[in-house]
């Protein structure tokens, strides 16, 4: 259905979420960013979590304002979502990630 | 990044502001600084702290500064000088407090900012090479910020935390948060997360400045007073008959006294500089010191010695009186002194006051060359009242002059309504007088009643001295009076003013039943009361002689009266003499009656004595 999805099957997601320290927050939004990679991309992504109390460079860097944000590096263009990730569709229709084959959804 | 390692954020701080209680009062927050009186900086022990902005006007109308470790809103319309403000506030505080800051920027990048300021004398680059400034443009990524459920601002507030750490920032400014209204769409979020901020910045204890714009009917667009309450200023920036003004306002100041009027305020070549209309109170040193006008008979006029040192001097009058000039003629005798005179001519230029005056034998050519006199000439329209009220301080400043003079200021009055004309001549004054410089304004009148600025600048004025022409006998000659001069035994007599080679002489003038007269008239009068002088002496000499022709014939009647009494007293003198012995002569011829008629002598002798005591009684 989706053309980058069909086209992209070799390429490789490049994902980074940034969190703040161990919070509700930070563990929603890493278990909701696994999952739509599992359900995405599965085994073609490389999703790095950050912590920005650990990694403070990323806020200037990376120009992190709000946590957690999750930003797609690769493919190109550089995509950012902020949030908890919640929203999966949101997510899926900014970071561009390929569509879900009907199966999973199935069964 | 900067070099340290900034420390986690305090989580307790989320919980707190998640509740909805963005700002909690402490006891020393609602501690009111009772010092009072606005420009009274030192506050009383207890009473809120102040930081000083070092912008010029503004500590004073915020009696001291903003409040120490809080925030503090700026707000107004676009291009109304708020980012300037700020980071003035900032570059003062490193330069002149030894505080360090942070300048976080969401609209401008940190290259924008670096030459915006440049012009006007800040090195942003130094101060940020020299570690005392963090300048930090937040990207917000408008359009880029898709959400997908909750998030916050630790970013943002670690990265504040960071740069606040990485100079031990004393000073933050945020330069406007509500970008961040434009980036995402959950307000909500946003708002708890700027409350928690807000906390943030006070936790810290840095006193912050931040700027907002202006909404449609609201201080802020998008509400950001609801989290800034500690001091709230606004600023203004409005058109009034072509004029462009800039005003500041202290809307509000928890826990202190502030000026509340409108003040305006510039951003010259040196930064902001607010104007506050009464910051002087007048609380002025005043001195009894005089300052010589240079005439010597004004000086006689005026009681004893002339002009009070730092008094405010108004000379009116109608075209052509000579006020320039003896304005010229105070100018001349201050340098002659090796005073500092700073001339500001609106209608004239140097070259052509130096040449006028020449032609009456003033001679201020020397005074410029040897640096005692500054002539200052432009024409009023070229600045605007504003403008031109912060051209005088910036001159006056630097070459702190001990007399001003002002040729004319009834050239303002086209430049505003009659009210900001004379707020602008009272701050004039009030400054000038806070200086203890002694000021001298000429004003032309066009008619003999005083103009509407006029009459509101007689409370200004400590002497006003009025000239004038007097028309009649085919010609028009000036006279001068000392309409006003508090504090002095003046004179109530109208001079003659007579322009000489030599400057400026008064002379009496002659009033007689024919009124007041003055020019050929008065001479006229003058010799004819010479004449009349002439006569008086004769009549007098000749009263003289009569006198002591007088005294002559008293002297005479006088001799002849001390002859008569002569006589008088050698007969008395012989007849006191004769008397005596006549008495014995009596007592002998009793007793030689007695003998011859044969009396008893000692009856007779008896009865004798009664008769004698009866006589004698």
């Amino acid at each position: 259905m989706s053309a980058v999805g069909v086209a992209g099957d070799d390429v490789v997601y490049e994902l980074t979420l940034f969190v703040s320290g161990a919070s509700d927050l930070a563990a929603r939004a890493i278990a909701n960013a696994r999952d739509l990679c599992e359900l995405h991309c599965a085994g073609r992504y490389n999703l790095a979590v950050v912590d920005i109390h650990d990694d403070p460079s990323a806020l200037l860097t990376r120009n992190v304002l709000a946590t957690p944000t999750l930003v797609k590096s690769m493919p190109p263009p550089v995509r950012r979502v902020v949030g908890d990730l919640s929203q999966a569709d949101k997510v899926v229709a900014k970071l561009d990630l390929p569509m879900v084959p009907d199966t999973r959804r199935a069964t | 990044m900067w070099s340290d390692k900034p420390r986690p954020e305090p989580r307790g701080l989320a919980r707190c502001s998640e509740s909805g209680l963005s700002v909690s009062i402490t006891a020393r927050e609602v501690l009111l600084d009772r010092s009072g009186a606005i420009g009274r900086d030192a506050p009383k022990f207890g009473a809120l702290r102040k930081t000083a902005t070092g912008i010029s006007g503004l500590d004073e109308v915020t009696g001291g500064g903003l409040p120490s470790g809080r925030p503090t809103l700026v707000c107004g319309p676009a291009g109304c000088g708020k980012t300037l403000m700020a980071m003035e506030f900032l570059v003062r505080g490193i330069v002149e407090f030894d505080e360090p800051g942070v300048f976080v920027a969401f609209e401008e990048t940190i290259a924008d900012l670096r030459s915006n300021v440049a012009s006007l004398g800040f090195d942003l680059a130094r101060l940020e090479a020299d570690g005392h400034l963090v300048l930090d443009h937040v990207d917000v990524l408008h359009g880029d910020m898709e959400e997908t459920g909750d998030w916050d601002l630790d970013g943002l507030l670690m990265r504040l935390g960071a740069a606040i750490d990485a100079v031990g920032a004393k000073r933050v400014v945020i330069d406007t948060i509500e970008t961040l209204f434009g980036a995402f769409t959950n307000t909500a979020i946003l708002r708890a997360e700027l409350a928690r901020l807000f906390a943030f910045l006070k936790e810290r204890s840095v006193t912050a400045v931040i700027t907002a714009e202006r909404g449609d009917g609201s201080l802020t667009r998008h509400g950001i007073e609801e989290y800034v309450s500690d001091c709230v200023i606004v600023l203004d920036h409005r058109v009034t008959e072509q004029t462009s003004i800039r005003r500041l306002r202290i809307l509000k100041y928890r826990g202190s006294f502030h000026g509340t009027n409108e003040y305006p305020f510039l951003i010259g070549e040196a930064g902001i500089s607010v104007l506050p209309i009464t910051s002087l109170s007048l609380r002025h040193n005043v001195s009894t010191e005089r300052m010589p006008t240079g005439i010597s008979r004004l000086d006689l006029m005026l009681g004893d010695g002339g002009f009070f040192k730092g008094s405010t001097v108004h000379v009116s009058g109608t075209s052509g009186t000579g006020k320039t000039t003896l304005a010229a003629q105070f100018c001349d005798a201050t340098c002659a002194r090796g005073e500092r005179v700073m001339f500001f001519a609106f209608d004239e230029s140097q070259d052509e006051i130096i040449r006028n005056m020449s032609s009456v034998g003033i001679h201020l050519r020397q005074w410029v060359d040897t640096g005692l006199l500054q002539f200052q000439c432009f024409r009023p329209s070229l600045l605007g009242l504003e403008a031109h009220l912060f051209a005088v301080h910036k001159f006056v400043d630097a070459f702190d002059p001990s007399v001003v003079v002002m040729d004319p200021i009834s050239d303002f009055i086209s430049l505003g309504t009659s009210a900001d004309v004379s707020a602008l001549l009272t701050r004039q004054v009030d400054f000038l007088k806070a200086r203890g410089v002694t000021s001298l304004f000429t004003s032309l009148t066009t008619s003999r009643e005083p103009t509407s600025v006029e009459r509101q600048m007689t409370s200004l004025i400590d002497t006003w001295l009025l000239v004038k022409t007097l028309e009649g006998n085919g010609e028009h000659n000036r006279v001068l009076y000392v309409l006003k001069a508090r504090g002095m035994a003046n004179s109530n007599q109208i001079r003659e003013f007579l322009l000489t080679d030599h400057g400026i002489e008064l002379s009496d003038v002659y009033v007689g039943p024919q009124g007041v007269l003055t020019g050929s008239a008065r001479q006229a009068q003058e010799a004819k009361e010479q004449a009349d002088g002439a006569a008086w002496l004769e009549e007098l000499e000749q009263r003289r002689v009569n006198l002591d022709r007088r005294r002559q014939s008293v002297d005479a009647q006088t001799a002849t009266l001390w002859r008569e009494f002569d006589d008088e007293s050698d007969i008395v003198k012989r007849l006191l003499s004769h008397g005596s012995t006549g008495a014995d002569d009596r007592a002998g011829q009793r007793v030689a009656q007695g003998l011859l008629r044969g009396a008893d002598v000692a009856e007779q002798s008896v009865a004798d004595g009664d008769s004698d005591d009866e006589i004698d009684a």
